[in-house]
């Protein structure tokens, strides 16, 4: 069979060799086999073109690939506990997983989306959603770390998250679930009209990227599903599809799916800041943690925060308004012009598109079709600027290229459809394997998408990797969009479900990317930044080791002193200042993770020793050819010896 | 989810279409043959040298130390690397030539003990042989130049500088650990050496 599969290509081959004098250039019909592996081949040493940044789904993570090379980076931990990283066990992040809940080591993290800077993709930061208990994370890429998370009160399944507006004024976050807003004890029948859902607009720092929850929009009790920024001459607009308009709370599959026509929500934002400006918002009561890692201290804090300005969207005029959608649409997508809104609607085999230029119109003219709670609907014929018909079966979710071309995924009938903005002709097709739910163009979600490739995140993956029991990798497939006709170049297997993703040219991210972090500049509570205050103290039963490592040693590497029942908290500093000698520690029978320490990073693990004898404590990352050697004893002693503390490293 | 209820309840109202998907497409992918490689890391171990604890019911090995050391180096292998006395040699790297002043600049000096302290003095004690050599006197037995190179590209040193790879050798093969300095803040650590 392979053979076969040689010979046949070398005999393309041949053809096209004598037939080369005629060749127009169209690379794009992939008749040779090989042609394929050569646009996916990076070679040793040499680095990807693109980031892709592709959500862990139910592992709580965000994982980082190149592109076109599909190979797996780094994976980084958000809504999760890392024992590689030590990320949410040691002490310095666990205050990240704090909430209104308390303790929280995992979610759903469906969308991220990258920072923009007058609509492109700009390479600061990454914001992702926490689906389960409402959260909005922030990556910094210049760390490739969550350094920022805050918690969403009035939430509840919080999915149309984590959309960046085109200048990172915000980043906004629907919730999926409405809810009795506020929280209180009543019947489930009495949905409708009591359960509402909020649309968080979360401001973003220009200078140092904080975050603050700056008001949330009150809306009808449907389900808020994704959104979309406007951008260019809709910049000042977010759109959010919307399902369940039916208000249904039980069998939502038959129930939600019965109105023939859903809403795409357009909420003016900046219409939402002259109302806050003008003071005509309601305060409300609530209480949501906020969580900020801070690369100076080494160390995260977690800070309640106990109130929210509301603006109730049925009581304000111009701050929202529906456009009808048909079928429960998912994907709420906007072009690279600002003009043009896709409703991707899941239980349709059309797209719907709307146009904004047409919803100013209609609202200059007030030509609604009806309310709901008091916001306007406007007529579907008045904001429509087009449908792509019979393009296929399930739509999800479209994303662009930058020759004019939407990109959409049919999940049901399992493929990628290219089609024309502004015509709306289908003009290619291209299965996946299978079942693809989102898509993802690097820039696809801005005003400059680069329209080199486009990478599919399937749902089912089935047959298409060796098998490891009955849970099989997740998949995606990379396709080349350069040609007329799309190319399947790549599968290659992700963490977790890959909900979603986002794309960048890898060198607006790389040239930014630290290499260690100044010992100098530490400003960590128990940093131990100079070997001469190596030192350990007790206080009560709590003991404290101001640790230095370098290669290849600790310091201090023999402790005596310690007892049972002791608390002993080790905070040990990495005083390399090299790229890429990271150090890690361990301690026999530790109840929590290893730690990995950066060059010029502090961090803390805690150690309850609970029986007599030595203990030996190791280096756990390789760092030199003495790395073995990279070893420590503490002795514990019976919790009533007299014994003083002592340590020492290298003396006899 | 709802795509996972969608998988249960449309997945195979529309089994047709999602087959037909399958059976459309041919697959004309071949891997490219790319070769594998194998690298293989050798460690070098150093013999440990009977530096035992010598406990009552402990074992020791009456063991001679070996002092001859197998080198590329040209140099008198006969005197250990750490006190042999080279003032010519002014190492590889970016530093050419440098001229010390008569006069010692303290300003400078004290800014060097504190970047020492910081930096170096996990592995380099005063006065005495720890991780690698004590830097007292070291201009009697380097060049300035050989100094500076070593603090600024260690790696770049112990690859090209025979005496470095010797020192390397010397110590274990506990490599000197590049951390960072600039030009200027290496060359007041070396002013700081002065003063020792």
């Amino acid at each position: 069979m392979k053979k076969v599969h040689y010979i046949i290509s070398g005999f393309l081959g041949l053809i096209l060799m004598v037939t080369s004098c005629n060749t127009g250039g169209d690379k794009s019909n992939g008749a040779l086999a090989s042609s394929a592996a050569e646009k996916v081949y990076v070679a040793p040493g040499e680095h990807d073109e693109f980031y892709a940044f592709i959500s862990g789904g139910f592992s709580g993570q965000l994982s980082v690939y190149g592109l076109p090379s599909g190979r797996l980076f780094k994976v980084i931990p958000v809504f999760s506990q890392d024992a590689e990283k030590a990320w949410g066990y040691n002490e310095e992040t666990k205050p990240m997983l704090n909430t209104s809940y308390g303790f929280i080591p995992w979610d759903d993290s469906h969308h991220p989306d990258i920072s923009q800077t007058n609509g492109e993709v700009d390479g600061r930061y990454i914001f992702i959603n926490g689906n389960n208990t409402p959260r909005i994370a922030k990556i910094d890429l210049s760390v490739f770390e969550t350094t920022e998370i805050i918690e969403i009160p009035n939430s509840a399944g919080n999915h149309s998250s984590a959309f960046v507006t085109e200048n990172t004024e915000y980043v906004v976050a629907g919730t999926r679930f409405s809810v009795p807003i506020p929280q209180r004890d009543i019947s489930i029948k009495e949905y409708k009209g009591n359960f509402k859902g909020t649309l968080s607009f979360i401001s973003v720092d220009p200078e140092d990227g904080g975050m603050d929850l700056s008001f949330q929009v009150l809306m009808p009790g449907f389900d808020y599903d994704l959104a979309h920024p406007g951008r260019g001459a809709s910049h000042g607009w977010m759109f959010f599809s919307s399902y369940n308009s039916e208000e249904a709370s039980t069998l939502m599959e038959v129930n939600a799916s019965q109105n023939d026509k859903d809403f795409i929500a357009a909420i003016n934002w900046k219409k939402a800041e002259e109302y806050i400006a003008s003071g005509q918002f309601e305060t409300m009561p609530a209480n949501y943690a906020h969580n900020v890692y801070s690369d100076e201290t080494h160390t995260a804090t977690s800070t309640m925060k106990k109130e929210v300005r509301v603006l109730d969207a049925s009581k304000l005029d111009g701050l929202a308004y529906l456009l009808p959608t048909p079928k429960s649409p998912h994907g709420c997508d906007v072009d690279p012009t600002g003009e043009y809104i896709v409703g991707n609607g899941k239980l349709s085999a059309d797209l719907t598109v709307h146009s904004f230029t047409k919803m100013l119109e209609a609202i200059e003219n007030e030509n609604y079709e009806g309310e709901a709670y008091g916001i306007p609907i406007l007529n579907f014929e008045d904001v429509l600027a087009g449908t792509v018909n019979q393009a296929g079966l399930g739509p999800l979710h479209t994303e662009f290229d930058d020759k004019g071309n939407g990109y959409t995924t049919f999940f049901i009938s399992s493929e990628v459809v290219k089609w024309k903005v502004g015509t709306w002709e289908v003009l290619d097709r291209a299965p996946c394997y299978y079942s693809v739910g989102h898509l993802m163009i690097p820039g696809g979600n801005s005003r400059k998408p680069y329209g080199k490739y486009v990478v599919a995140m399937n749902k089912i993956t089935k047959d298409r990797y060796l098998p490891t029991g009955p849970e099989v990798t997740q998949s995606a497939q990379l396709y080349d969009i350069s040609g007329d006709k799309m190319e399947l170049l790549l599968d290659f297997p992700t963490i977790g479900e890959p909900h979603y993703a986002a794309g960048i040219a890898a060198d607006i991210v790389k040239e930014r990317s630290r290499k260690i972090f100044d010992l100098r500049e530490n400003k960590h509570e128990y940093a131990t930044t100079s070997d001469a205050n190596v030192k350990v103290e007790r206080n009560g039963k709590e003991v404290h080791v101001y640790m230095t490592m370098i290669r290849s040693h600790f310091n201090p590497d023999n402790i005596e002193g310690i007892k049972v029942g002791d608390k002993v908290y080790f905070h040990v500093t990495n005083l390399e200042q090299d790229y890429d000698v990271p150090h890690g520690i361990s301690m026999i029978g530790a109840n929590t993770s290893e730690l990995l320490i950066m060059p010029g990073q502090t961090e803390t693990f805690v150690w309850e020793p609970k029986q007599v004898g030595v203990w030996p404590f190791y280096c756990t990352d390789f760092c030199s050819a003495l790395h073995q050697e990279m070893q420590g004893y503490v002795r514990v002693s019976p919790a009533n010896s007299p014994l003083d503390l002592t340590w020492s490293l290298g003396e006899d | 989810m709802y795509v996972r209820n969608m998988i249960f309840i449309i997945f195979f109202e529309y089994t047709g279409t999602y087959f037909w998907g399958i059976n459309q497409y041919v697959n004309k992918m071949k891997r490219l043959s790319v070769l594998g490689t194998l690298a293989f890391f050798s460690l070098l171990l150093l013999a440990c040298g009977g530096k035992e604890e010598k406990p009552k019911d402990g074992f020791s090995i009456d063991r001679q130390k070996t002092t001859e050391q197998k080198t590329e180096s040209t140099a008198d292998n006969t005197i250990k690397a750490s006190e042999r006395i080279d003032l010519e040699n002014k190492g590889v790297g970016v530093i050419t030539s440098l001229d010390l002043p008569a006069e010692i600049d303290q300003a400078m000096a004290a800014n060097g003990k504190e970047l020492y302290d910081q930096l170096c003095l996990a592995c380099h004690r005063i006065g005495k042989k720890f991780i690698g050599p004590a830097p007292n006197d070291i201009l009697e037995r380097r060049t300035p130049e050989w100094v500076m190179n070593m603090i600024l590209d260690p790696e770049r040193m112990v690859k090209e500088d025979p005496l470095a790879k010797d020192l390397l050798i010397e110590f274990n093969g506990s490599p000197m650990a590049n951390q960072g300095l600039t030009e200027e803040e290496a060359r007041a650590v070396l002013e700081y050496f002065r003063t020792l």
